[in-house]
């Protein structure tokens, strides 16, 4: 029997195939326009390698979790992620999850959600603040970090997105190091992300998301968390997982 | 019989709301008398003493919002903005036929909106005390009750005489009796019912004129739950979470927050805002000496955040969580409203202490945060 986990987040579509307790198949697209889409797509990809409805249990998570139409169970990205990492990391610790359109911490005791904090409808300290902003540095995400590790203290003040990118765009008509606003951008999720945290502080933290294979990120949240951050390349999977895990 | 004036927009509502609308008419054109008020605070037995039938305008609906914003701030609390919004569009037919509306000073939005608000319709504003704490606070408030009484009787051209209160303060006992009947029901494992109908059947209930039929409509809901339940019937899942929903006045987030709760696998079982079973649990002494000073007695007793200190709301909380056997605490705090979202702490104090899981939710009247709510709430309930 397979357990798949689907995440459909508000950018990015993850999978995740477990089998006798071990991740055996991710899946990563883009979400796009259609959530009912990419679910189609995730189940016919999976059904061409034998993973089909008679051998199977699905579980949704994710903003698009009820588009899932072949979905056996639907379960929050909140405690997707709490089981996820539990399977990821073994150990008591805060989830950061920093996601598309929101940022989660969930703390975590004994496998268990203890406690979970999101941002609410403003979009600062998410994924969707560092879209916006490398798009109009006109870099990849890859490339702003490599950038910010060169740059030097600059603060951008706004915490709202759309006053954020008028402060960005002030400062590149001043000419200031493209380094400098990198630095800039990457401490604003930063700081944000470590305020929303301080309702579940804890003493070792896990990041799942897409940012999991950022360098330059893990180590700027270690240090303002003035606590180890860890994370494995799988732990953008780690919504899947944990559903997959949910079945 | 008087003939009156429908609203200038009238042809372009909806039926119900004409419906509404031509209720209210006919019963102001024949000579009955309508009060507007906002408040848990609000002495309702002196309007029962002088036949005039009140009602709740509290703002539940983001529908007049926009228009209310084009007088009020944007970031002030949606049931202050839904409020006036209904007064200021004409849309709300309560507020539009109502004699005069009966404010008070629960907090700072609501008292500078009253201003603005006795520009459309007359507004009398009770001044409520800081604190029940100060030994002259209940004579601060007696006057109060007795002033609203004199000019309600020079008003009316009426006497307002003990004996009318008295039989008010024992029909609004009664009333309050069959509410805590109806909450009691929850306390069963399953609960007798979904919160939201609760929700519902009460916020319905303040649309009847006079406290008879208020009360008659109160008690159907509690015979046909009574009569449901003996037949065996289980409309809420055993394995539902038993969530205590507290904070602000929730009528108005009966669908964002309480049809959420109760369709991602919880079930309201006490709903603790001050409409709840805290403040309906208050009895009016019927037998004392002096009917309006045990009148204002009762109403200076609730426990609202905006008293400083308040001390009593929490503890009950506390109470609720043993009686209704709750598996976690959720407190809906409406935008802006500052005594409560502040007062939030207390209670997840409370909470933390008695091993209870917390969760604050700040949200309003719009849809914007329809999905981050929902994946918070559904989040908690997994959580228990």
């Amino acid at each position: 029997m397979y357990q798949v986990g689907i995440d459909i987040g508000s950018s990015a579509a993850k999978a995740a195939v477990i089998k006798d307790n071990e991740v055996i198949r991710t899946l990563l697209l883009d979400t796009g326009f259609s959530s009912r889409k990419v679910a189609d797509t995730i189940y016919t990809t999976l059904e061409a390698e034998g993973i089909t409805k008679e051998n199977t249990t699905y579980v949704a998570t994710g903003y698009g979790r009820i588009s899932v139409p072949y979905a056996d169970h639907i379960v929050t990205e909140i405690t997707c992620h709490g089981k996820g990492s539990h399977f990821l990391f073994g150990e008591n610790g805060t989830v950061i999850d920093i996601g598309g359109q929101d940022t989660k911490g969930i703390s975590l005791k004994n496998g268990r959600v203890m406690k979970f904090v999101m941002n609410d409808k403003c979009s600062a300290g998410t994924g969707k603040f560092l879209e916006i902003m490398t798009n109009r540095l006109g870099v990849t995400p890859e490339e702003l970090s490599a950038l910010a590790r060169k740059g030097s203290e600059i603060t951008i003040s706004s915490m709202c997105t759309v006053f954020a990118e008028s402060e960005v765009i002030s400062l590149i008509g001043k000419e200031t190091p493209r380094e400098d606003i990198a630095f800039g951008v990457v401490e604003s999720v930063v700081n944000k992300v470590v305020s929303l945290l301080a309702q579940v502080p804890n003493d070792k933290y896990f990041l799942t998301g897409g940012l999991c294979e950022d360098d330059y990120m893990i180590e700027r949240l270690s240090k303002a968390l003035n606590a180890p951050v860890t994370t494995t390349p799988l732990a953008r999977y780690a919504g899947a997982i944990g559903a997959a895990l949910a079945c | 019989m008087e003939t009156l004036e429908l609203p200038k927009s009238f042809d372009e509502f909806v039926d119900a709301r004409k419906a509404g609308f031509l209720k209210v008419k006919e019963y102001v054109e024949n000579d009955g008398h309508l009060v507007g008020m906002f408040c848990s605070y609000t002495p309702l037995e002196l309007f029962d003493a002088a036949g005039v039938s009140v009602v709740g305008l509290c703002g539940t609906s983001n529908e007049p919002i926009a228009d209310a914003e084009k007088v009020l701030p944007k970031n002030l609390c949606p049931l202050i903005k839904s409020s006036y919004g209904f007064a200021y569009t004409e849309k709300c037919p309560y507020t539009y036929f109502c004699d005069f509306i009966v404010g008070e000073t629960t907090c700072d939005g609501k008292k500078k909106m009253f201003e603005l608000l006795n520009d459309i319709k007359e507004t009398y504003v009770l001044h409520l005390p800081q604190s029940q704490k100060r030994d002259y606070a209940k004579e601060i408030w007696y006057q109060e009750v007795k002033l609203l009484k004199e000019y309600m009787e020079e008003k009316y051209g009426i006497e307002i005489t003990d004996e009318k209160l008295r039989e008010a303060a024992h029909k609004r006992n009664e009333m309050r009796k069959t509410q805590m009947e109806l909450y009691a029901l929850q306390g069963a494992v399953p609960p007798a019912m979904k919160a939201t109908e609760v929700m519902s059947t009460l916020a319905q209930g303040m649309f009847n004129f006079g406290v008879d039929a208020q009360h008659a409509s109160y008690k159907a809901k509690l015979d046909a739950a009574k009569e449901a339940l003996a037949n065996g019937a289980k409309p809420v899942d055993e394995n539902a979470k038993r969530i205590l929903l507290t904070g602000c006045p929730s009528t108005g987030v009966i669908q964002k927050v309480g049809m959420t709760i109760e369709n991602n696998g919880g079930v309201i079982v006490c709903l603790d805002d001050c409409g709840g079973e805290r403040t309906q649990k208050m009895l009016v002494d019927e037998n004392a000496d002096d009917i309006l000073r045990a009148i204002s007695d009762r109403y200076l007793e609730i426990h609202c955040s905006v008293m400083t200190t308040n001390e009593g709301r929490v503890a009950n909380t506390k109470e609720m969580c043993q009686k209704y056997k709750v598996d976690g605490v959720i407190e809906m705090v409406l935008q802006a409203c500052h005594t409560f979202n502040v007062e939030a702490t207390l209670m997840q104090n409370m909470c933390d202490d008695e091993g209870i899981p917390y969760m604050k939710l700040e949200t309003d009247y719009s849809t914007t945060d329809s999905g981050q709510i929902e994946t918070r709430l559904a989040a908690f309930i997994e959580m228990l």
